[in-house]
């Protein structure tokens, strides 16, 4: 078993110096204090570099450079100037709307994003928020956006907010089921719902090299489905320029836009890093059974740049099908959920726990 | 072409009149292509009626006149003909002529609280200052009826009722395509009723026309619909030409021809695009642009606009084709040729996309005809109704070409009828490129150019339809009236045919298929 960078010695070291030379409450408050601030920073810097990246990525799509004036020939500080230039626009109060719900919503969004963030398995031993009902607490924790998303269209006081956030509502609420069913299919395989026991079950192979046919149907539904969650084209109905304008957050100016922009963009961050945990090894390198030399050197690349290597691939997936599909009506959504993925997620678990319980997977 | 021969009815007569020709059995005029308000002056207000006949091509013009022109009302024809709903409302709007047993006598593009009728002669110019105060839209319509002992009455019809969900789609809207506002009642996600309002870009262009030179009035043209600039201006000048029997060089001619299928293609390249933008495919919006932008500067080249091109001149064209137009305008077909391809990968197979399309806003073809939606709308809905073919003018008689119909009346046929009109022009152009005569480019014309007494009119296949020019010469250097049918305002009308029961998403993708320009529509 390798272990060069594991990072629980490290942080276990940190702590036992820190409770030395002050009281334990103390050093959890500041270490508390300083997760806190890691977890904004990353989640800032993360943004960032996936807005850059949507952007050339798109921009590659269309036949076009991109930004490439700010910064440089790759246009590199485009996105910070637009953070700067976002962080100093006013936030505008409608006069009819309900202040308090109104201000609050961008904030339940980027909370739930923020929880939803704090679980993702960067490295051994390197998950802020570590719980053995961890994948649970995901999908749990997610399930908030959709109230602040409601809340942001209802309280907005506008027709257009209205619809997007309804259509939002009803294609997350539904796509949810799909995404829990997957993920309990990957749960039945590793038997654990601990995250880092997840990753460390695929040691000797992924998830979806060891449960194959069935792993490698949950994983087409979980991306459909997360796609789904994560409010991105085709099922970006809530949003729908062309028809809503900007729908649910049409009224929202300034940073508060910039929360729910922030928000939809680590949220297409952390569906791929879920699908990256369930299906992909998360942080484990690529193992192959029976080559140890190549696993060995394998295992010198840190698992932090696997996972983050392996996020960005789903996530330029994610960014492939929004940059080819147009969009999808809202019954069409709806139909595609409950009449196709939510039947077949349910097969695909009773195929999935059948093979696990004859031992048909690896 | 000789003067219009214009029927002359009672305007008590006027609905019985048509509808015998309406449903006369050899020839049924059911296709009404434009009403046309008129003041007479002293012979008092009133309306001529083009109509045309399918089957034959044969057109008709009726003229009806309301004497008394402080209680101006005529006949409504509106359920002869749908389109007659909107294109009366037009008139009531300019000259005052109130229609009885329209349901909708509101105004179509002024305010409601504008003050007098502004094509009429006697106008006050300075009746209307500027009015910063909102308008507000009334609820209800009002509705003339004619009584047996001849006096009117009137009563209120009700748009939007005080239970009815009205989303405002429009006037800033990405998806409206301009200024188009349309109030739209919805139930859930499905949409019960559409009320467009129109005029946010009304500029009085026929009223304007009544005090330029003719010449000058083709200024304004290109900025009906800028997407069909060099048809536009193309129908006018051939219905000036032809008043005033002014012969067109051949190569003039030519030019005109590759120029007005040049647009052609251009604007069928934006509708792609712009209807993929509006079902949420951004890619393929930057196809279709890409290969505009080719054309635009061919177009460039010769006429130095890209827009607004005022290339068109009585007498011929403005100047003679770039020395690399014919090389250039070859090389961009046989690359759209080549790429059209990619455009069908992306989006015609894309699984979505007929979802999307495929049986969403079906328009029957009698619907199409009785609303006057013509171009690639109508020919999708299996109206063959192409002016290139019907009545061929510039040189459309001599080449080889197909009319692209089909039967279905969806989204899908109305897109597809303009992605094959796209390789049917390269066709034509392709005849025509090669073999341009030469010759003179524009013949002199006398500086003052005067018509003849008499009505005029020509029809052109614009990009979305038939583009028709209706004047009325009273011997001057000015116009007396110069109307021009908008392609665009029957489409408009079609929306809420179209649109009853569908999904709001659907209302734009329908809106992107029928293929609309406001400046048109608003003039």
């Amino acid at each position: 078993m390798f272990d060069y960078y594991n990072l629980e010695p490290l942080l276990m070291w940190i702590h036992r110096t820190m409770c030395g030379i002050m009281p334990e409450w103390l050093a959890f408050t500041i270490e508390g204090i300083a997760v806190g601030i890691f977890i904004m920073v990353m989640y800032a810097v993360l943004a960032i570099i996936l807005i850059y990246m949507e952007r050339k990525v798109c921009a590659a799509f269309q036949c076009r450079i991109g930004p490439d004036r700010v910064g440089g020939r790759g246009g590199l500080l485009q996105v910070p100037a637009d953070v700067i230039k976002i962080l100093t626009k006013e936030i505008i109060f409608l006069k009819n709307s309900d202040k308090f719900l109104y201000a609050l919503a961008p904030f339940l969004v980027i909370m739930a994003s923020i929880l939803t963030f704090s679980c993702l398995p960067w490295n051994k031993g390197g998950e802020i928020l570590h719980m053995n009902i961890g994948i649970f607490f995901v999908l749990a924790a997610s399930s908030i956006g959709v109230l602040g998303i409601l809340l942001a269209g209802w309280s907005s006081n506008s027709k257009y907010t209205l619809i997007g956030a309804v259509r939002s509502g009803a294609m997350i609420i539904s796509y949810e089921l799909s995404i829990g069913i997957s993920v309990l299919t990957m749960v039945i395989l590793c038997g654990t719902m601990d995250i880092q026991e997840i990753v460390a079950y695929q040691e000797n192979g992924w998830n979806i090299f060891k449960g194959h046919l069935p792993a490698v149907m949950a994983f087409i539904i979980y991306l459909i489905a997360g796609n789904a969650e994560a409010n991105r084209a085709p099922f970006d109905l809530a949003e729908a320029e062309q028809e809503l304008t900007a729908g649910y957050h049409t009224e929202y100016s300034g940073m508060h836009f910039g929360f729910f922009y922030l928000a939809e963009y680590l949220n297409l961050f952390i569906t791929a890093g879920i699908a990256v945990t369930l299906f992909l090894g998360g942080w484990m390198p690529l193992h192959i059974a029976g080559l140890e030399g190549f696993n060995a050197v394998m295992d010198y690349i840190p698992g932090v740049i696997w996972f983050v290597g392996k996020t960005f691939f789903v996530v330029f997936l994610l960014m492939w099908i929004r940059w080819t599909f147009p969009r999808l009506r809202i019954d069409q959504v709806l139909i595609l959920e409950w009449k196709y993925l939510m039947p077949l997620s349910l097969l695909v678990l009773i195929i999935m726990t059948v093979m696990k319980v004859f031992g048909l997977v690896f | 072409m000789t003067a219009d021969n214009i029927i002359l009815v009672k305007a008590e007569d006027l609905y019985n009149e048509a509808s015998r020709l309406r449903y006369d059995e050899a020839q049924p005029m059911d296709y009404l292509r434009d009403i046309v308000g008129m003041d007479w002056g002293e012979e008092g207000l009133g309306a001529l009626y083009y109509m045309e006949c399918t089957a034959t091509g044969e057109r008709r013009v009726l003229k009806a006149v309301a004497a008394d022109r402080e209680n101006a009302f005529l006949p409504s024809v509106c359920s002869l003909w749908k389109t007659a709903v909107i294109k009366e409302r037009e008139v009531f709007d300019f000259f005052g002529i109130r229609f009885t047993g329209n349901p909708d006598m509101r105004r179509l593009f002024l305010r409601e609280d504008w003050k007098g009728y502004p094509l009429r002669k006697d106008y006050d110019m300075d009746s209307n200052p500027l009015n910063m105060e909102n308008e507000v839209n009334a609820d209800v319509t009002e509705e003339y009826t004619l009584r047996p002992d001849g006096t009117i009455e009137g009563r209120e019809n009700v748009v939007f009722g005080s239970e009815d969900f009205v989303v405002n789609i429009g006037p800033q809207h990405p998806s409206t395509h301009g200024v188009l506002r349309m109030r739209t009642s919805i139930d859930g996600e499905n949409i019960k009723r559409i009320d467009p309002i129109l005029g946010y870009i009304h500029r009085g262009i026929e009223k304007m026309n009544e005090s330029l030179t003719y010449p000058q009035t083709l200024t304004l043209t290109d900025r009906l619909d800028y997407l069909s600039a060099h048809q536009n201006r193309h129908a006018l000048c051939m219905c000036i030409e032809q008043a005033a029997g002014i012969e067109i060089s051949e190569r003039a001619q030519y030019i005109r021809t590759i120029m007005d299928e040049l647009q052609r293609i251009d604007s069928h390249l934006l509708f792609y695009s712009c209807l993929v933008m509006d079902m949420g495919g951004l890619t393929p919006f930057f196809y279709g642009f890409r290969e505009r932008e080719m054309i635009l500067d061919i177009m460039e080249e010769t006429t130095g606009g890209r827009l607004i091109q005022n290339y068109n001149v009585i007498g011929g064209v403005q100047a003679d084709i770039h020395p690399d137009f014919r090389r250039k305008v070859k090389e961009f077909i046989a690359h759209l040729r080549k790429v059209i391809k990619d455009y069908h990968d992306i989006f015609t197979g894309n699984v979505i996309a007929r979802q999307r399309l495929i049986g969403v806003g079906v328009l029957s073809r009698e619907d199409a005809i009785s609303l006057g939606a013509t171009g690639g709308t109508g020919r999708a809905s299996g109206w063959s109704n192409d002016v290139r073919k019907h009545h061929p003018y510039a040189m459309y008689g001599k080449v080889d070409f197909r009319e692209i119909t089909r039967t279905e009346g969806d989204s899908f046929a109305r897109y597809m009828v303009r992605m094959d009109e796209i390789m049917e022009s390269c066709h034509i152009i392709e005849q025509l490129i090669d073999n341009i005569p030469e010759g003179e480019v524009r013949v002199k014309t006398k500086a003052i150019i005067k018509l003849p007494e008499g009505n005029f009119s020509t029809s052109v296949e614009s990009s979305r339809g038939e583009f028709g020019v209706m004047l009325e010469s009273h011997g001057d250097k000015y116009p007396y009236r110069l109307h021009y049918r908008s392609t665009g305002l029957p489409l408009v009308d079609t929306m809420d045919t179209v649109c009853r029961g569908q999904k709001i998403a659907d209302l734009i993708a329908i809106g992107g298929t029928l293929d609309f320009v406001i400046p048109d529509i608003d003039r």
